[in-house]
């Protein structure tokens, strides 16, 4: 029994299961956002006014912390799914080893890229 | 579900993907130099009014993620939450419809 939980947690402590976390949890999140991101969008039917009423709620501070978060969910969420079919069709390099931190460095490289351009 | 089926979802999990990371990059690139002097629909219609290739672009992109997004969930509301079978299947498959239905209608709303 404790050689089940040692395993299950060295398993669970290592960064590969760090990055399927953030898959899992970056595509739900995504899934939810995605409903009002396309109800905000289409704001543009009832013409450009309702559209920018919408857009003037997003200059609100808390707003624009939730869109940098959700870019550097979006770009964790693409690397990694990237390293995925990496792993899955290419033949194994000793370099995809390095894929988890270049999915990682990629990701914040987004975010800040955004941040420093929505701030 | 049957083997075939199950292969098909992860095929199409897997294509999707692909044509996802292509949308992905150039939709993070536009966004990154459309936010540079804030968001405005005069901005944003510019660019997207009356443009086939945006319009092209955005209904491929909406056509993936409705593919994409309903089978994840189903792997993680199976894998995590311990819900399957036919009741889970439909769930999902309705997201899809509505992500498809409700992202075509976006796209249409910015090239109209």
């Amino acid at each position: 029994m404790t050689a089940v939980m040692k395993n299950d947690f060295r398993a669970r402590n290592h960064p590969a299961y760090w990055a399927f976390i953030v898959h899992r949890t970056s595509g739900l999140l995504l899934a939810v956002f995605l409903p009002f991101h396309f109800w905000a969008l289409a704001q543009a039917l009832q013409g450009p006014q309702a559209l920018d009423g919408f857009l003037q709620w997003t200059q609100h501070p808390l707003v624009k912390f939730g869109e940098i978060a959700l870019v550097v969910l979006l770009a964790a969420h693409m690397t990694g799914g990237v390293r995925l079919l990496m792993l899955e069709f290419l033949a194994w390099r000793d370099w995809q080893k390095s894929l988890l931190a270049v999915a990682a460095g990629v990701s914040m490289a987004v975010g800040l890229a955004f941040a420093l351009n929505v701030i | 579900m049957s083997v075939r089926a199950q292969v098909l979802l992860w095929t199409l999990q897997r294509l999707s993907a692909a044509v996802l990371a292509v949308c992905v990059v150039a939709h993070l690139v536009t966004m990154i130099y459309a936010v540079r002097h804030g968001l405005s629909a005069a901005d944003i219609l510019g660019r997207t009014r009356g443009n086939y290739a945006w319009l092209g672009f955005y209904v491929t992109f909406v056509a993936a993620v409705a593919i994409h997004a309903p089978i994840g969930l189903r792997t993680i509301l199976g894998e995590t939450f311990g819900w399957r079978g036919t009741l889970a299947d439909l769930a999902v498959l309705m997201l899809g419809v509505v992500l498809a239905l409700w992202g075509w209608r976006a796209a249409y709303a910015v090239f109209a």
